[in-house]
């Protein structure tokens, strides 16, 4: 289950960088979004940057609760 | 409650960093605007990956002086928050770079190296789950990754100073180094640094402790 959900993340992030490796287009887009991270003197990317690394962190946090829930009970399965 | 000492430290620390991070007055320069506070952020997920990377390493050349399993488990461990805190300053840097190099992913070298180095690390754990044997997944994962970190170094600090980068600490981009980071900043940039790595060593410690207790019958 681990094994794959990471594999997959590893081609996918393979496939990311040779794909957009050479994307050379600017991104001057409008847009919804472009805008909305624009504005206010581009603070709201910062809001971005932290709101990644929290769920990020929640993430992992989950993925170690379900090992440890799996070790948890293989040793019920022991005993 | 003596040992835990830090990890009260670690969220005070972030407390204030999130705090004063997002509050303190800070130099608007070019196209960044107030997008610099990113450094309080991003730049101390690459410090946790470069701390995670040299305690993997370090125990990856202990586990080979003296083949204890517990030295392993310590460099699997480290190895693998490492690439976390990668990831994580991967993504924080992309979102940065699409508001402010003008494109998600560029030919950036710092950033293609960095993915690359990246990429490296994540072949150290998937050879480690491909080797069933546990000495035999030591040994040469230990090998694999004083390799990773021989190659880490030059791809993500030396080579993107020596050629030319949009990313800051290059050969025609000075950064923010010691010498022109602005003072207000490093009054927030160091203690954020200090926080983010404390916490990384508690996510560490955590995951030390599950690899532990998952190989427990062989190390009583």
């Amino acid at each position: 289950m681990i094994n794959k959900a990471f594999s997959f993340c590893c081609t996918f992030m393979l496939l990311l960088v040779s794909l957009l490796a050479d994307a050379q287009q600017q991104n001057t887009e409008k847009g919804p979004v472009n805008e909305f991270f624009r504005s206010n003197d581009k603070i709201y990317v910062i809001v971005g940057v932290l709101l990644i690394i929290f769920t990020g962190i929640v993430i992992f946090l989950i993925s170690l609760e379900r090992k440890i829930s799996k070790l948890e009970q293989r040793d019920r399965l022991d005993r | 409650m003596a040992k835990h000492w830090w990890k009260a430290l670690a969220v005070l620390i972030l407390t204030y960093t999130i705090i004063a991070g997002f509050t303190h007055k800070i130099p608007i320069i070019g196209t960044n605007g107030q997008s610099s506070r990113g450094l309080y952020f991003h730049v101390p997920m690459w410090i946790c990956m470069y701390t995670m990377f040299t305690i993997s390493v370090v125990n990856s050349l202990r586990y080979l002086a003296g083949y204890d399993l517990r030295k392993d488990a310590l460099a699997s461990a480290a190895g693998g928050v490492g690439v976390f805190y990668g990831v994580l300053g991967f993504a924080t840097g992309t979102l940065w770079a699409t508001y402010t190099w003008g494109s998600t992913f560029t030919s950036d070298p710092k950033q293609m190296l960095t993915a690359v180095a990246l990429l490296i690390y994540m072949a150290y754990l998937v050879l480690r789950m491909s080797i069933s044997d546990i000495d035999k997944r030591a040994r040469i994962s230990a090998v694999f990754n004083i390799f990773a970190f021989a190659l880490l170094i030059p791809l993500t600090y030396i080579i993107p100073r020596m050629v030319d980068s949009l990313h800051p600490g290059s050969a025609s981009t000075p950064g923010f180094a010691s010498k022109d980071t602005d003072n207000n900043m490093k009054a927030v940039l160091y203690p954020a640094f200090l926080g983010w790595t404390l916490l990384s060593v508690w996510i560490f410690t955590l995951v030390v402790r599950y690899k532990k207790l998952e190989l427990k019958n062989i190390f009583k």
